[in-house]
């Protein structure tokens, strides 16, 4: 039997592992990834609780939002990293240092 | 071993088998339809599209990849593990602390039978829910994903011509 705070343990753990990847990593593109990580753990958070909850369905439509509001990040950001790629032949976050031309 | 990875290629396909992985809890947190939605959107959509700006910016990817001397952030690899350590240890206390008291409103909805069974129709119900009681959040989400298609296209397009 899976009860939830198994859940919340792998919740965490899957938390933990983006934030890593947020401050450790120095490509733009594994940064991303880590947010994304992060943001499925949200999910499975949202999703764990949202069993508890039949007659709403709270969690479960609100997981659907966000996996949508997560597409559409990703769509932008990667839209951005390519342009800023362009721009500087890197996409270390580095090395990208102007806000103007 | 997803985020330690030098072959950035390598990672993505890992941080593919995480996605598939974490649907299949979905499965278990009998989310049949979430878990259905994040293969698709995930793996079909967002994973396609990181593996192609990837390979849209990889000439000089590996040379930077070799140096290894700045970072994000300007943190180095046992802070950020530090970091990433003591938060999950603080959410793993947190969430066996919440296991052993859990709030009202689970215990009632367990005793009472009002909790999600295995056999639930559960997409139809998300299907129902979604046009009634959540209407509002979905068309925002909806006119929200629009502009961000519209702003990523606009992003990558070429500049000059208008």
């Amino acid at each position: 039997m899976i009860t939830l705070t198994h859940f919340l343990v792998v919740g965490a753990c899957i938390f933990a592992i983006g934030l890593y990847a947020v401050i450790a990593r120095r490509n733009a593109i594994l940064v991303l990834v880590g947010i994304e990580l992060m943001i499925n753990a949200a999910i499975l958070n949202l999703v764990a609780f949202g069993r508890y909850d039949s007659t709403r369905y709270g969690g479960q439509a609100f997981a659907l939002f966000a996996i949508v509001l997560a597409a559409a990040g990703v769509a932008v950001a990667l839209a951005i990293i390519l342009n800023v790629y362009k721009h500087y032949k890197t996409i270390n976050p580095e090395d990208i240092n102007k806000l103007r031309d | 071993m997803l985020v330690s990875m030098r072959n950035i290629a390598r990672a993505l396909f890992l941080f593919f088998i995480v996605l598939f992985s974490v649907a299949g809890l979905y499965v278990f947190a009998l989310a049949d339809f979430v878990a259905i939605t994040q293969i698709l959107v995930y793996v079909g959509g967002v994973l396609v599209l990181m593996l192609f700006a990837f390979m849209l910016s990889s000439k000089t990817l590996v040379d930077q990849l070799q140096n290894g001397a700045s970072h994000f952030f300007a943190l180095p690899v046992w802070q950020s593990l530090l970091i990433a350590a003591s938060f999950l240890a603080i959410l793993v206390y947190a969430s066996l602390q919440f296991g052993a008291h859990e709030p009202t409103w689970i215990v009632t909805a367990r005793e009472s039978g009002t909790a999600i069974e295995p056999t639930a129709n559960t997409v139809q119900q998300i299907g129902v829910q979604v046009m009634t009681r959540y209407l509002l959040p979905f068309e925002i989400v909806s006119v929200l994903l629009m502009m961000a298609l519209i702003g990523a296209a606009h992003l990558t397009r070429k500049e000059g011509k208008l």
